[in-house]
């Protein structure tokens, strides 16, 4: 009982980022219906910002803990979301109209290019961050087992679900938010009642970007180190999880998030670790088998 | 209030439209009939700028429009409803309204609202619907609802009785007519419907192969032989 508890705290916290990587995969989807496979290089760099921020507060020794963290969260979101606009800026905008094929290979040179560019600015050699949120609830202690709550999951727990709450909120209630999900049922038609329809693209890069940052950010701090690689796993981790839980939806995809986060904890918990992976896209083909459109995905309407 | 003059559209290599002028007055309702695929709704769209016009010139209010980006003619007075009415199917009623109150001042919300729900009372009962699960009529009346609540001063119609009812053509066009002269709007209305649309209108062009063939009064047109013969014979 207790082990399965501890697997299931740690597959939600895993699954949270996912989710958060997740979302931005979704809305672009939804909103240009192309998959924007240099998100998760987006991701990557969040992280390096955020270990390059947590060094210079550490030099200018700023020693409280969660001011630090929050001066890093609003950094690295801002910092972020300007690689995300200026993604689509230079790499998606010109490509507008084009065929769908050209937008996905712009997407992985994309991605390739922010890869070696991170590699040469900052080196291959992985980057290591000492623990910055230790402690923790020890409970259900057994014999030679406890289960183990750190103050880190619940930070990245209980963060994810702010983030998810407003963001909902965002979508769903205000100006912004239905132009965005106009832009996504009707391009055109969005255009023709005013909405400069650009400027609601540029910014749902900038919120995927956001989000997808401070996944980076906990990534960083759930597992110590990072590379110029972490994003490409994390990556098509995160867009399985869009697919799994319908692709353009975005309850879909912290949902899809989740699911990937548990199978990944629970498979290397009761199974074998190596085939941790293997047991993710598995799933994900047998659910795509069973319903195309992912868990919350929905039908294409006919159009009347 | 709008003025198209010599205006050539592409699709591809397909030329739509072939150098057409048309000018509309502030106050009125002009129709513009013609057949299938003579270039009568890629002249709104490209009134609205998508596609944008490959040759000539289109003023509204004097000013040149046809460089701007769609928003930004739409946000100038112009409204469409167009082919094919285009509702966000997954936001409701009311969402759809305030997605056409997007560049109006949320002050004027209630009241537009109001006003549209007059027009069309069936729109109250149903403002927390989907869009997509209403009716053939009901979407036409919010795309035309939808348009209104950007308060336009010349609003576009493309084929507002398509596939509706006769019954509900009546409707559609009675609501036109009262738009048009209790709200001030400007209306240039495309319709197949030819005999309810001249009727209506204070003039008319008539629309081939992507040129104006004739234009003049509703009654002269409707009065016109050639017209009678192509567009009206067997009709309404």
């Amino acid at each position: 009982m207790g082990y399965f508890l501890q697997q299931l705290i740690n597959g939600l916290t895993l699954g949270m980022i996912y989710g958060l990587i997740a979302i931005g995969y979704t809305m672009v989807y939804g909103i240009i219906g192309m998959i924007n496979f240099a998100h998760g290089e987006i991701f990557m760099i969040s992280a390096f910002i955020s270990i390059i921020t947590f060094l210079v507060l550490g030099l200018l020794g700023m020693g409280w803990v969660p001011l630090a963290l929050v001066l890093i969260l609003v950094t690295t979101m801002l910092l972020t979301a300007v690689y995300g606009w200026a993604l689509e800026r230079v790499a998606y905008r010109p490509l507008r109209g084009s065929p769908r094929l050209a937008a996905l290979i712009t997407a992985i040179g994309m991605s390739i290019f922010l890869q070696n560019y991170v590699q040469l600015l900052q080196g291959a050699r992985i980057k290591p961050l000492q623990p910055v949120i230790s402690g923790g609830f020890r409970f259900l202690s057994e014999s030679d087992f406890s289960v183990n709550l750190s103050y880190l999951q619940i930070f990245i727990i209980v963060l994810t679900i702010c983030l998810m709450l407003g963001f909902t909120a965002l979508i769903n209630r205000t100006a912004l938010g239905r132009a965005q999900r106009a832009c996504e049922q009707d391009l055109g038609m969005a255009a023709l009642v005013g909405i400069d329809v650009d400027r609601t693209i540029s910014l749902t890069f900038v919120m995927g970007a956001a989000l997808a940052s401070v996944a980076g950010l906990m990534f960083l701090l759930n597992y110590g180190v990072i590379d110029f690689y972490i994003g490409f796993l994390a990556g098509i981790k995160a867009f399985t999880a869009a697919v799994l839980g319908g692709i353009g939806s975005l309850p879909g995809a912290m949902l899809g998030g989740l699911l990937i986060g548990l199978i990944e904890a629970f498979w290397s918990a009761y199974f074998t670790v190596e085939y941790k992976d293997v047991a993710v896209f598995s799933i994900m083909i047998l659910v795509l088998i069973f319903r195309p459109t992912g868990l919350l995905g929905k039908p294409d309407i006919e159009k009347v | 209030m709008l003025k198209v003059s010599g205006i050539h559209t592409f699709y591809g290599n397909i030329e739509a439209l072939r150098g057409v002028d048309i000018e509309v007055h502030a106050g009125e309702i002009v129709a513009l009939i013609g057949a299938n695929g003579a270039g009568k709704s890629t002249l709104l769209m490209t009134i609205c700028g998508k596609p944008q016009a490959a040759a000539g010139q289109i003023t509204f209010d004097g000013a040149d429009i046809s460089r701007l980006p769609t928003y930004q003619i739409v946000r100038r007075g112009i409204a469409q409803a167009p082919e094919g009415r285009r509702i966000f199917p997954y936001m409701t009623v009311m969402e759809n309204l305030q997605m056409g109150a997007s560049m109006t001042d949320p002050v004027h919300f209630e009241d537009d609202v109001e006003r549209v729900f007059t027009l069309y009372p069936i729109l109250k009962e149903r403002r927390h619907q989907r869009g997509g699960t209403l009716s053939g009529g009901e979407q036409q009346m919010l795309a035309i609802g939808r348009a209104l609540m950007s308060r336009p001063r010349l609003l576009l119609l493309d084929e507002p009785s398509l596939g509706l009812a006769p019954m509900l053509v009546k409707q559609i066009f009675r609501v036109i007519k009262e738009i048009n002269e209790q709200q001030d709007v400007t209306v240039f209305l495309v319709e197949q419907n030819a005999y309810h649309a001249l009727r209506l209108a204070h003039r008319g062009y008539v629309m081939a192969n992507g040129q104006i063939v004739m234009s003049g009064t509703g009654q002269e047109l409707l009065a016109n032989e050639e017209i009678r013969a192509a567009y009206l014979e067997g009709g309404h």
